[in-house]
């Protein structure tokens, strides 16, 4: 067993993943990735779900040829059977299921959090028993391994801090997604207003965060300083309980993982905290960073090699897929 | 006792010995960061003193054992208390018997319902939490604690010392049904609500081990 290809689409990512396994490290022979755009709004499941369906069969040629590989060296289909949206999902699993029966290859599917977090350790060598700081559109999660799975340590309790920066600059007409603009417009500014910063225990909740944004920009603040506050105020309270994992786990790395950790501000926040800590810091390269496909095949082939088996019948989706429900024979 | 010896070094907040008016004390010092800006550094440091201080008062006016607050200082940060010298509930549980280890959970169990009789969440109650001095046991750190009436927050507050029970306890695993006892006992609203909720607590998935 050494090629998984592995297809991704929990949202608004359909992405196509040909992985090699080289003693024990992962080796990306290609990663193709394509995003639905909503023309206005956020992301309508039915309109991704049907995104995905129209160009998976292109995204799928295109890493085989990106891969240089042919259909029969693939030894192993994996995907992305959950969390995420339902038609999405579906659409997905119809691919892989179709795609293994026909090239008479086994199919695994692999929960989409866990393979955020083993794409850092699979291809970053020094990476070896990080906490995960993930955090996309729909999920915020720190995730460590102990006894024997892969723990939330901290959530978000109400919305993805993706979605909290989505529906702000939704506000400011700005495109899906909004955060990387938002990262532009707030390094325009060093004026803090005060937003509220919410963590309860280790969680962690950014909906007053949003409320009070949109608020603000009502009474007439400047959007950069709104900007400029939010990224502060998110990004301390997601760094405090990533220190408190990592004190509570005792772990000396910490891993970045989702679209939002693409944000240079987050990184030099978490790195900061890291050093202060006498621990190491690392971020995948971007393509890694987002949702795609070569994590999920990676995933995947750690699992089979690990002796997980699945058949058709098992391989429904799960929408609400939790990280600590993986059964975890690889470590 | 040594002065500026630190006793404890958390993600949040430093712990070490201090004298205060020539009382033994401790300093509990919340750590910058130089990762957040200054302006929710200091907010955040404040805020968290302040409301420390003021749980940790309002506990001990309840009749729970608590350090006594000898002074906040809400800029910096800092607040010095009591030194309770005892040993952490930690590293003598397993050196009681039974039955000792049944009053001594019983009495946790009252004081915890003390605590929740006027709506105070400590956030944190494990062993290494209580101090026994004597007969009487002490709660520290409550950096983690809010005031709160709501049925949620009290069982999630006792589920956090049910976790330790099984997790660093399991030797003992009868310990948290005596502390239930103990609480039922104090506690002055339904009690069995929150042995209810803490139930569901541990069935929501992200709890189950």
């Amino acid at each position: 067993m050494t090629i998984c290809l592995g297809i991704e689409g929990t949202a608004h990512t359909i992405g196509v993943g040909i992985i090699k396994s080289d003693k024990g490290r992962c080796q990306v022979l290609s990663n193709v990735i394509k995003g639905y755009h909503p023309e206005k709004g956020g992301i309508h499941p039915r309109e991704a779900a049907n995104h995905h369906a129209t160009y998976v069969a292109d995204v799928l040629s295109d890493s085989i040829k990106k891969a240089g590989v042919v259909f029969s060296a693939v030894d192993l289909i994996s995907f992305s059977q959950g969390p995420g949206l339902g038609p999405c999902l579906r659409t997905v699993a119809t691919a892989a299921r179709a795609l293994s029966l026909k090239l008479k290859k086994p199919l695994l599917g692999v929960n989409h959090c866990v393979a955020h977090l083993e794409i850092g350790r699979g291809t970053i060598p020094e990476c070896i028993d990080p906490v995960l700081l993930y955090v996309s559109g729909a999920n915020t999660q720190v995730i460590g391994f102990a006894e024997g799975k892969y723990r939330v340590f901290g959530e978000t309790l109400d919305i993805g801090l993706g979605n909290c920066l989505d529906k702000f600059g939704r506000s400011l007409d700005l495109e899906f997604p909004a955060g990387p603009k938002i990262e532009e417009l707030a390094k325009k500014s060093k004026t803090y207003v005060k937003l509220p910063y919410s963590i309860k225990g280790m969680d962690i909740a950014f909906s007053g965060l949003l409320t009070a944004a949109m608020q603000e920009k009502k009474q007439g603040t400047s959007v950069e300083d709104i900007c400029f506050s939010i990224q502060e105020t998110a990004f301390a309270a997601l760094t405090e309980v990533t220190e408190r994992a990592m004190a509570h786990t005792e772990k000396k790395e910490v891993l970045l993982g989702g679209g939002v950790a693409c944000n240079m501000r987050l990184r030099s926040m978490v790195e900061t905290m890291a050093k202060a800590r006498g621990a190491r810091f690392f971020v995948p390269s971007r393509n890694l960073c987002v949702d795609n496909g070569a994590m999920i095949a990676w995933l995947g082939l750690l699992m089979y090699e690990s002796g997980i088996r699945m058949t058709i019948e098992d391989s429904m989706i799960n929408q609400r897929f939790r990280t600590d429900m993986v059964q975890v024979a690889w470590r | 006792m040594n002065p500026n010896k630190i006793l404890y070094l958390g993600a949040e907040a430093e712990i070490k010995t201090s004298v205060y008016l020539g009382l033994s004390a401790v300093e509990k010092r919340r750590i910058r960061k130089s990762y957040r800006i200054p302006e929710i550094d200091h907010m955040l440091i404040s805020a968290r003193t302040k409301e420390e201080s003021k749980l940790i008062m309002e506990a001990r006016i309840q009749g729970v054992a608590v350090p006594i607050i000898y002074d906040v200082d809400v800029e910096n940060g800092i607040i010095t208390m009591e030194y309770i010298d005892g040993h952490r509930i930690k590293d003598i549980i397993h050196r009681l018997t039974e039955k000792e280890r049944k009053r001594i959970c019983e009495k946790i169990g009252d004081g915890i319902a003390r605590l929740h009789n006027n709506d105070i969440i400590h956030g944190d109650i494990t062993t290494s939490n209580m101090i026994l001095v004597d007969d009487t046991i002490y709660f520290i750190d409550f950096g983690l604690g809010c005031k709160d009436s709501e049925i949620e927050a009290k069982g999630v507050d006792l589920h956090v010392l049910m976790e330790a029970f099984s997790s660093t306890h399991s030797l003992y695993p009868q310990c948290f049904d005596y502390v239930l006892d103990g609480y039922k006992k104090r506690f002055q609203g339904d009690a069995d609500v929150i042995c209810k909720k803490i139930e569901e607590i541990v069935r929501r998935g992200r709890y189950r081990t």
